[in-house]
Order: C-alpha cells, then structure tokens, then sequence
C-alpha cells in the first residue's frame, strides 16, 4: 500500500461524522477497510472551529487546526504524518492552516509559542489530504475496479464534490469544474450525469441561520440533478449531504417542485459496488427514501 | 447580497466601509470560496470577508443581531468549553438566541434523526481540553500585546 512518501495516516473523522452524519464515517473506515488503506483514528482530535471560529477569532482558528496537526506529528513519534480527512469543512480548516503555517513563518511563531502554552510542539511535518484524494491518486483506478463486484449499472449518479473539496486551493481537483468525483464514480460502473450546477454551494449553514434561502439553493441543485436525469447524487461533505437530504419535503415546497432524490456519501457507493453489507455502509441512517437504488442485491 | 466583492473594495477605498457592515451582505458569505478562485487579481477574498466578519462582530453595526453571526457565536462557544462541536447544543443555543419558536418546526427532523440514533444526547469532552484552553489563551494575549 502506499503511504504517500512514507508517511504514517491518520484518520480524523471531524465532530459531525461522530453522530449526526456518522452514516460517512461508517462507510469511509469500510471502504478504507476494503482496500487495504490503514488510518488510525487520530486520537483525542479537536473541532477544526469550521467557518464559524475564523469568523470569530482567525489566530485562535490558527491554533485549533494547529493542534490537530502537531497531534498527528506526536503520534508518529515527531516524524511525517498525514491526516486524512472526509469532511470538506474540516479539509479546508485543517489544510489551509497547515498551508498558512508553512508560508508565514511569523505566523508559525505565534502559533507554535501558543501550542507550548499546552505542552505541544509542531514542526510542519503533517500533511492534510481528503479521502476522495487518497481513493483517486494514492489508490488509483485498477485497484479501485478490481474490488467492484456488483457494478452500479443502474445508478444514474450527479457527483456533488461540495466546494471545499476544490476551492480555495484547486489542488486536488478544478476550482470551477471539478472531475475527481465524477472519475471514481465512473470506475464503480455508476452512469455519471453531466450536472451542470455540481460546482455551486449548496447553502452551508444557511439551511439553519436563513431556511428561506437554504431551500432555494438546495432546490436549484436538486432539480438540476434530476433534470439531468439522475437517480441520486453522491456527495463527499456532510453537511452538503444532510442539507440536500433532510430537508427535501420543505425544499420542494419552497421551490414548488418535487426535490426528492436519494443524497448519499460517494463511500456509500462505493461500499455497494464492493459488495459490502448494509451495516458497513450504514443504509438505515438515511432519511430520504433510497428509491431506485439496487438495494434489493443486498442482503 | 447587497453589495459584491468590487462594490466591497470600492466602499473601503472611499472610506464606506461601514455600509458594508451594516447590510446583509457579509453574513450571507457561506465561504464557498467562489471569489477566491475567481478574483483576477489573485486576492484570496474569503479571508476579507471572514476579516470583515470579524469587524461586524466586534462593532455590532447591525441594527439585530445576524442569525449567522449567532450561529458562530454559540458554536465557539461549545468549542471552547468541550474541544469539539457538540451540535445538538448548538442548534439549541442558537434557536433559543434567535427566534425561539423556530425550534418547533425542528421538532419532526429531530425524531426523525433521534429514531436512527443521529441525536447526541452526550457531549464529548476531549482529554486535552485544558491544555487546549490554555493554548487559546495564550494566543489571544500574544495578539493583544
């Protein structure tokens, strides 16, 4: 397997894959399972303060995500370390930190002064990457397709990466039109349909502080993926997926057109592709009917 | 929004800048970082408008408080007492500080979560809370001196 250059990984699942959306946690530890891919869960890992704590205070911000990371240095004995992550929010937190910190040494002063306060050191030696990066580059796709049993023919899937995924950074995939999700999904044997809007917001917390305009969002996308012709999306953020899922009776009533449409994370998919049970991709914690999908293969 | 990333930059030139602050427009940025990417000049424009957040807060130039700016109040809030997210507590906070009677029409999606077991009804304190309190203070005088 490779470790992407001899680094240790670890997991760190981010506070909403804990309960509220543990459905991606479940299935990502499966399908990394299923592939061989070995993270450890990060252990004692802070919240990565998510928009929210850099709206607030940007240094403090700084030190949370600073903290995860020398965390994930100290657990490999001071050395390389890579911390995989699946939450876009916690992705962009955690990498843009790391990034800043490299860059600005004035900064890394301040933050690493702060982290002695506690008793840590950081000595720029983490490396932040998403798990949709691992499964694509790292794995790649003959080892991908090689563990597909059951191809998902029938699934007629809109990829919805979430922008965090690609933005700011464009490094992973195309700020504007991203296409990593699209391949994965094409390799699972999935038809991927062209989805015009899978590069627009999907409302973050909007949903909760301003509903109204939540709805709206929400509706555009899924009426752009139904209308072109998809049987679900796939979503690699979970509050991307719990916005475009929990939410799809008032959405349709709000843009007066039915929104229903089965909203998974693409390691659901690929868990069924692979065969694996419903308790490994943790099917009953889904709130939108899964019409259409090839459940019945099941057991 | 009322006002987009030029109208921003053309009102801090002017000095205007606080008919930014006192419109709708810096809480609607959902950090999507479409400006970032798009920006010709290269300015990472999420970052000015996380800094013209932080502005807002700190002036309360809103004649009511946006409900986004209490949104990242109370989940600070569950992160500095518990080194995590606890959100059943911070969707709680947040409603109980905004309008109140919203949290009745939550009422449905919380059985329906609380039915799958998607509701934390315990919070999780991390080992290293302390430690990480101290770190947060220690930055926050260091940016003070």
């Amino acid at each position: 397997m490779n470790h992407g250059n001899g680094h240790r990984r670890f997991y760190y699942p981010g506070c909403s894959l804990m309960v509220t959306n543990r459905a991606y946690d479940v299935s990502a530890r499966s399908v990394a399972r299923a592939l061989g891919i070995e993270m450890a869960e990060l252990d004692d890992w802070n919240c990565c303060g998510a928009t929210a704590y850099v709206a607030t205070n940007e240094m403090q911000s700084f030190v949370l995500s600073a903290r995860n990371l020398a965390l994930a240095e100290a657990q490999n004995g001071g050395s390389g370390a890579e911390l995989v992550v699946a939450c876009n929010g916690c992705y962009v937190s955690l990498h843009k930190t790391e990034k800043y910190l490299a860059e600005h040494p004035a900064l890394r002063e301040k933050v690493g002064k702060a982290l002695r306060a506690g008793g840590m050191e950081y000595r720029g030696q983490a490396r932040v990457r998403h798990l949709l990066d691992i499964l694509v580059n790292d794995v790649g796709e003959e080892k991908v397709r090689q563990r597909v049993t059951r191809p998902l023919r029938d699934l007629r899937v809109a990829g919805y990466p979430g922008c965090q995924l690609m933005r700011p950074f464009g490094e992973i995939d195309d700020p504007e039109v991203p296409l990593l999700l699209d391949r994965l999904l094409g390799w699972l044997g999935a038809q991927v349909v062209p989805f015009p809007l899978r590069a627009k917001c999907c409302g973050g917390m909007m949903m909760t502080t301003r509903p109204e305009m939540g709805r709206q969002l929400a509706g555009k996308l899924l009426l752009n993926a139904k209308g072109a012709g998809a049987n679900c999306m796939a979503t690699a953020c979970p509050l991307c997926q719990i916005n475009l899922e929990a939410y799809q009776d008032a959405v349709s009533g709000a843009v007066g057109a039915d929104c229903h449409l089965p909203a998974l994370y693409f390691t659901q998919l690929m868990g069924l592709a692979f065969g694996l049970s419903a308790e490994d991709l943790a099917w009953a914690d889904s709130l939108a009917p899964l019409d259409g999908l090839p459940l019945e293969a099941r057991q | 929004m009322e006002y987009s990333p030029r109208e921003i930059v053309a009102a801090l030139r002017a000095e205007m800048l606080h008919r930014v602050l006192e419109s709708n427009t810096v809480w609607l940025c959902t950090s999507c970082y479409s400006c970032t990417v798009r920006c010709p000049a290269g300015i990472p424009f999420t970052d000015v408008m996380y800094e013209l957040k932080r502005l807002e807060a700190q002036k309360g130039l809103r004649s009511e408080k946006d409900p986004a700016a209490v949104m990242a109040k109370v989940l600070v809030e569950s992160v500095n007492r518990h080194g995590r997210n606890h959100e059943p507590e911070v969707i709680r906070k947040f409603y109980w500080r905004t309008k109140p009677s919203r949290i009745f029409g939550q009422m449905r999606l919380a059985w329906r979560l609380m039915r799958r077991g998607r509701l934390a009804f315990l919070s999780h304190d991390i080992r290293g809370l302390p430690d990480l309190q101290k770190m947060l203070a220690a930055i926050e005088e260091d940016g003070a001196a």
